[in-house]
């Protein structure tokens, strides 16, 4: 029944584009039709182009947003346990969090010149912060009690971390971990539009650069479509299993 | 397995520099396999002492020694149960149970074992692959207690397990705990404010005065054989201890009204009900 709701909201939506492209209130250059968009999009992956951007476009991301997962994590739990760190290093990542990450594009293609690196870089910096400050207040939020417990049953140190802290901040992480995929992908599209060589960002640009917007149209929509399918086959899988286990569904 | 206490005072600090003396000059001995009960009206220090003997809190004056050893830190020679169950979400009943055997380095098989017997000491065994969100209030408390046996400690330590729950299954887990305790001989050492739970468990009944917190008086209920509630021995020494307690109470009351609180507290209600 969702899904035939749906079906009818979207078939509905290109029917409205359809009449909006036959009244040709704009040039059709400017708005290009469903169907052209359709074809570009048919167009693009029999030739080629738009698969290797999209594996251009995941590898970068995969590569910035695991790296970024492997610093945020832990520097999220440090500044959430070690009180030095909350004063000093806590109140730097707030402020770089509200730093749109591609405002570092300059100085990482000074860094690492107009190369890979300075994209992922975007990347990282893209989802670090919001990773890290999720983390810290999943770990501030662990129930004393439950640490009380587990140094009653003779859990220290290390342990304490990995079979406690971890897992108790655990759905929080997942919240961050979310929210840091979407900033990945936005800084991502934003390094590609600027900064260069294939990718998804690239073939946009490329697209206004020809003055085809069927294909600007076709990569947002292929964009979309790839940021919502992540979602839901790993962010909204992850969060219903802890969900359940938690007995919060 | 002697707990011997000594002198223990704690200040708590109240509005940055007003000092709460939560414990004065705290002074007794817990004889091996004893069932203890430390009882009170709430803000009287009871839970205060409990947390000091498992090392989850620091004396600022006296010494605590289990057979000689002085106490420093939480450790699993001492198990506790808390007020909530304080089971980890994300493990299994059994996880749950199995987690101080893991610390210990414990293997897999040894600890599914262990774990599985307390288990079913508990009357849990068929529950072991259930999450604790899907168990009853009194479900949870028994895994919490399987958890605490299954690291074979010396002393049980309870801070009002059964207070969050409903009559029936406090009931039900009373005379669990009985059998318990007899089958065990574990030293218990049990926080309540309820009279009636105090007589029919313990056998050494340490009754506290509050702000500061001191003991008042020690009742001793040394007789065999299971107990069941409105025995007429137990109600003697209830009476006993209540009239002990009256001035305590209504102190507390007095307090609390004077400073705007809500007259009615959980210890006036329920230990109103056992008045003379």
């Amino acid at each position: 029944m969702v899904v035939l709701k749906k079906i009818v909201f979207f078939a509905f939506l290109v029917g409205l584009w359809e009449i909006m492209f036959r009244l040709a209130i704009w040039n059709p250059v400017m708005f290009p039709s469903p169907f052209s968009v359709w074809e570009t999009m048919v167009q693009g992956f029999r030739d080629g182009s738009f698969p290797v951007a999209i594996g251009v476009s995941m590898k970068r991301i995969l590569v910035g947003y695991i790296i970024s997962i492997l610093i945020g994590i832990p520097l999220g739990i440090l500044v959430g346990r070690v009180k030095l760190l909350d004063e000093t290093v806590g109140s730097i990542i707030l402020g770089l969090q509200t730093l749109p990450s591609i405002c570092w594009l300059p100085l990482a293609i000074l860094w690492f010149g107009l190369s890979e690196k300075s994209i992922i870089f975007i990347v990282i910096i893209g989802a670090l912060f919001s990773i890290a400050l999720a983390t810290e207040a999943g770990v501030k939020n662990v129930p004393p009690l439950y640490l009380r417990a587990a140094s009653t049953l003779g859990a220290r140190g290390m342990a304490l971390y990995i079979q406690i802290i971890l897992p108790a901040a655990l759905p929080s992480i997942i919240t961050g971990m979310k929210l840091g995929w979407s900033f990945a992908w936005r800084s991502l599209m934003a390094g590609e539009l600027l900064a260069s060589g294939l990718g998804l960002g690239y073939v946009l640009m490329m697209g206004r650069d020809l003055a085809d917007m069927s294909q600007v149209i076709a990569v947002m929509i292929i964009i979309a479509l790839l940021g919502l399918l992540i979602d839901r086959l790993v962010f909204a899988r992850l969060e219903q299993g802890i969900r359940r286990r938690w007995g919060l569904a | 397995m002697k707990v011997a206490i000594t002198k223990v005072g704690k200040d708590f600090k109240q509005n940055g520099s007003d000092k709460i003396r939560a414990l004065d000059e705290i002074t007794l001995t817990i004889q091996e396999g004893d069932f203890a009960c430390l009882l009170g009206p709430s803000g009287c220090g009871k839970s205060t002492l409990l947390n000091i003997i498992a090392g989850l809190d620091v004396p600022d004056q006296g010494t605590l020694t289990i057979d000689g050893q002085e106490i420093t830190g939480a450790g699993p020679e001492r198990g506790m149960v808390f007020q909530e169950a304080a089971l980890f979400p994300w493990l299994t009943v059994r996880q749950n149970v199995e987690f101080g055997l893991k610390m210990a380095g414990i293997g897999k098989k040894e600890r599914h074992e262990k774990a599985l017997h307390y288990l079913q000491m508990v009357h849990l065994g068929r529950f072991t692959e259930s999450y604790p969100h899907q168990l009853s209030g009194g479900m949870k408390q028994r895994v919490a207690i399987a958890r605490a046996l299954v690291m074979d400690p010396k002393i049980l330590l309870m801070d009002e397990p059964f207070a969050a729950l409903d009559a029936q299954t406090r009931s039900i887990l009373h005379t669990e705990l009985q059998e318990i305790w007899s089958k065990t001989g574990k030293t218990i050492i049990f926080v309540t404010h309820n009279v009636s739970e105090a007589v029919l468990l313990g056998n050494h009944i340490f009754v506290f005065s509050s702000r500061p917190g001191r003991i008042k008086k020690d009742f001793r209920l040394d007789f065999q054989g299971p107990r069941s509630e409105g025995d007429s021995r137990l109600l003697a020494t209830q009476k006993q201890i209540m009239k002990v307690l009256r001035e305590e109470i209504e102190k507390v009351a007095r307090e609390e009204l004077e400073q705007g609180a809500v007259p009615l507290t959980k210890t006036v209600l329920s230990s109103s009900r056992f008045g003379t």
